[in-house]
This record gives C-alpha cells, structure tokens and sequence, in this order.
C-alpha cells in the first residue's frame, strides 16, 4: 500500500483520489477480515475435534441465561400488541381478527428481531465483553501457544449456539406473547377464546412459521458472529473492551434491522 | 537450540526490530533485559510465534518457524510452555483446571492422571491445597506459580517467561527466581526470560543479553554483562538518569 508521507506531497485532486482510495481499500479489507473470520468458525464445526462442552456451556450463556428476559419482553410485547391492534380493529368492528394480527405480527417480524435484539443486548454484549477481556489479558495468546486454536474453542461454539438457541428463544418468544395478547384481548376485553385462537388457525400459515424461523436461525448467525469479531479483535485495555461492546451491540441490531427487511422482502 | 537472525519488524512507521540476532542455547537460562518500550515482548512474541517478523529468520532445532503454516507451528509450540506477564490464566477456571487444562486438551492421559500430575505440579510451585481457588481469589505471586506450574505441567522443552515478577515485592521476586532456578535444574528446559529485575537476573541466569533500539548491543556471561564497557548497558543496570541513552528511553516497542 502506498506510504501516506508519499502521497502528502501530490497536488490536491490526486492527493483526494490517494485517500480515497486508501479508505476504500481499508473497508474492503475490513470487510474480507470480517467474512474471513465466520468462514474459518464454520470450517471448524466440520473439522475434528468439535468441543461439544464449550457447545453445551455456549447454549447455556446465551440461551438459558436469556430466557428469563425473552419470556417476560414478550410478554408484555403481546399484551401491548393486543391491545392497541384491539382498540384500532375496534374501531372499524373487526375485533375478530386480533388473533391473527397479534400473531403474524409476533411470528414474522416482532417475534424474531426483537428477541435477537434482547438477546444481543443481554448475551451478545457480554460475549464480547468476555472475549475482549479474554485478549486484553492474553488468555487467547495463552491458548493460542498451547497450539489451541482460539477461534475452534471460543468462536465456533457461540456460533453453533447461536443457530440453536436463537430459534427455540424466538419460538418461546412468540407462544408467550401470543398468550400475552390472549390475556388482553380475551381476559380484559371480552373476546371469547374461540374466536381468538380459531381465526388464528384459518390465517398463520405454512409460510409465517417458516419466514420466522429463517429470520431467528440467520440473527442466531449474525449475533454471535458480530459480537465474538468485535470481542478477538478489540483494542487496548478497558477501554478497548467497551468500545467493542457498544460496537458489537449497535452494528448487530443494524444488521439484524437490515436482514430482517431483505429477507422479509425476498420471502414469500 | 533458537537461533534469531537478522529479525526486522516495524508497526506503521515504528522500527521495532532492527536486525536483531540472538542464540540461545539448550538448556540454559538466557535473560533478556532492556528499557521498557525496547521491545523485549515483541521479540518474545516472535519467538512463540505469535508474530510474524517482516524479515530474518528463527531457527528452532533448525526449523524456521516464521515461514510454517499454522498446523506445523502447533507442532513446535507443543514443545514450549510460556508464562504470560499477567499469568493469563482462564479466570472461568479453577487453580487446578487451568493447569490440568494443556493436559486434558493436548494429551490422552484418563482423569486419575491428569490429576496426579496436576497435583504434583501444584505441590512443586508451592500451591498445594489451592487447586479449588478461583484465579480472582489468589494473590499476584500466587497466580504467577499457577502460570508457572501451567506452562510447565506438559514438559515443554523450552519455557519462555515474559517478566515473571513484574509487580511483586522483593521477596517475591526472589521467590519467583528460586523457583524457576530448581524446575530448571530439576527438569533441564531451555529457559528464554524478558525482565527488568537488575541485580536479581544475574544470580540466576547462564547468559545476559540487552536488547537496545531494535538489536542487541551485549549479550554473554552475567559478569561479562555486568563488567561490560558499553556506556549503554552501564547506564540501565546502574539505572543512572543521565547517561547514553535519554531519559524518556527507546520507544521502539511501545506501540507493541
């Protein structure tokens, strides 16, 4: 690459297209680092020896540790969707349809994201706060010169984790807040549980399941895959550590954002 | 037994090595000493392969690690055991699982075994009846055994020790150096260590070498080192404010 001292003495238009260049090819590389590091972590789920303990713990610090949040957000997520779409389909007699409305709603958007994003703010921070502190205290060099590889023993278990645990958080996430919406639209509104669970029958389908569970199983990707990049490669000191946690947190929820609204385009 | 020739390494526009060459032979206990910034870790990293150097060459037994791929690099660092400055130790582990660790990762010894070496280890660096400890519940000099007694639990061939008793009072410190003097004749490995502790190295090590500005300007017999006419080495083991080299020091590794 081209010494910056080198290109400070060009005149200004190529000086500008220097920089810009140099900028362009830093975020390429950056980007080839990032997809590097989950191509190696996948590599490693088919390579031999796979450490099924650190899978075991890795579900138990993300998943188990998360259900506590996950089940009481959506709680409260399908008691405020049974309401306000309650008083809105009110509104224009349709009352009818609150079964359906609050689970589509939960199964096909809020069910997944926003359970990824509880998730990222609760396991997802702390795995790259765990790792980040991992290499600030030279515990990855440590494994690393025990000719351990850091990334088949950190990385590829909270990516696997990640895939199993994201899915069934998200299921639990959408059954306790479809029971939250069935607590305000039946148990304080009056709609009878007939209507509430029979029309939810004639209108979730195949494809909504599906859509959720696609959308779980890639943040359950994206997730730890962010957080654990963000933890191996922070920088110095505490300091270091928490600008990667809050970089971990804040690009996870954008890019959870960003899929969840292209896979919600390209799915039927 | 390691043969370092003509290392470069440079951050950004930084030269941190600078040439440097460095034989350490088997079985000896080589010291390397210099200001702080100098780049002593940095050439301890390139040594257990956690650097790649821009240019020259480490020889280990004639292998030269720099240019092996990660798999045949394992196969070298299978022969070190290396004490972190901080100790490093897994702070989810337990005093006897962190040292069991290596074992029960690198090797196909059952539990009982495991165990009993562990145990062993354990009781050698002074730490018997601690096994149950968290890391966070020990003291400085304490987690600096239980490094040591990590690194040493596989019976490397060559141990690397990145200031070992950097933080610790004097009779620590002291303490520390014994220890690592009787595994050494007990076990007979080839000990490379980076510390600042003048006069106290020179009571244990076989050879002396001071890194300077990227290379190393003195290296020999402790009494040689001690004796030498270099106004630079003077200056740091008398540790003289004025002198050869300025106040504020080399900064070579500071970056690193």
């Amino acid at each position: 690459m081209t010494e910056p001292a080198e290109t400070s003495s060009w005149p200004p238009p190529l000086y500008l297209v220097a920089a810009g260049g140099r900028r362009a090819l830093d975020v390429v590389q950056a980007l080839g680092r990032f997809g590097r590091f989950l191509g190696e972590a996948t590599a490693y789920i088919l390579i031999p020896p796979f450490k099924f303990d650190r899978l075991l713990e890795r579900i138990q610090f993300i998943g188990f540790r998360s259900l506590t949040i996950v089940i009481l957000t959506g709680a409260f997520t399908g008691m405020v969707l049974g309401l306000q779409v309650f008083l809105t389909l009110s509104r224009v007699g349709s009352e009818a349809f609150l079964g359906p409305a609050v689970a589509l709603s939960l199964i096909r958007e809020l069910g997944p994201v926003l359970c990824a994003v509880f998730v990222t703010g609760l396991a997802g921070s702390a795995l790259t706060a765990e790792i980040g502190i991992m290499r600030i205290t030279e515990q990855i060099d440590a494994l690393t010169v025990m000719a351990l590889n850091p990334r088949r023993y950190l990385i590829t278990p909270a990516l696997v984790a990640g895939v199993i645990t994201f899915p069934l958080m998200t299921s639990i996430f959408d059954v306790v807040g479809i029971f939250g919406g069935y607590l305000v639209g039946v148990g304080l509104m009056g709609l009878s549980p007939g209507t509430y669970f029979g029309q939810m029958q004639t209108f979730v389908g195949w494809s909504d399941l599906t859509m959720g569970f696609w959308k779980a199983l890639s943040f359950g990707i994206i997730v730890p895959w962010v957080c654990t990049y963000k933890g191996f490669h922070c920088g110095h000191g505490a300091e270091g550590v928490a600008r990667a946690t809050t970089q971990a947190v804040v690009l996870a929820s954008v890019l959870i954002l960003v899929w969840d609204y292209f896979l919600g385009s390209i799915l039927p | 037994m390691i043969l370092v020739q003509n290392l470069h390494k440079t951050f950004g526009r930084q030269a941190v090595l600078r040439g440097l060459t460095l034989e350490v032979a088997t079985a000896e206990i080589m010291v390397i000493i210099g200001r702080s910034g100098g780049g002593k870790s940095v050439l301890l990293r390139h040594l257990i392969g956690l650097l790649r150097p821009d240019s020259g060459a480490i020889a280990v037994d004639g292998i030269d690690i720099t240019r092996l791929r990660r798999s045949a690099l394992d196969a070298i660092r299978a022969r070190f055991g290396v004490v972190f400055q901080g100790g490093a130790l897994f702070d989810s582990m337990s005093v006897f699982d962190n040292v069991a660790f290596p074992l029960r990762e690198k090797s196909r010894l059952g539990a009982a075994e495991i165990r009993q070496q562990v145990d062993e280890k354990l009781a050698q660096v002074g730490l018997d009846g601690m096994a149950d400890k968290n890391p966070a519940e020990i003291s400085g000099g304490m987690r600096k055994r239980v490094a040591i007694a990590r690194a040493l639990v596989t019976q490397p061939e060559v141990v690397f020790f990145d200031e070992p008793t950097t933080g610790l009072d004097p009779i620590l410190v002291n303490t520390i150096h014994h220890l690592i003097v009787e595994l050494h004749q007990k076990f007979r490995f080839t000990a490379v260590m980076v510390s600042h502790e003048i006069p106290e190295i020179f009571r244990i090590a076989d050879r002396v070498a001071m890194l300077h500005d990227g290379v190393i300007i003195e290296s020999g017999a402790p009494d040689a080192v001690q004796t030498s006419r270099n106004p630079i080495v003077q200056q740091f083991i008398h540790g003289d404010i004025e002198g050869a080299t300025p106040k504020t020091g080399s900064s070579a590794g500071a970056q690193a």
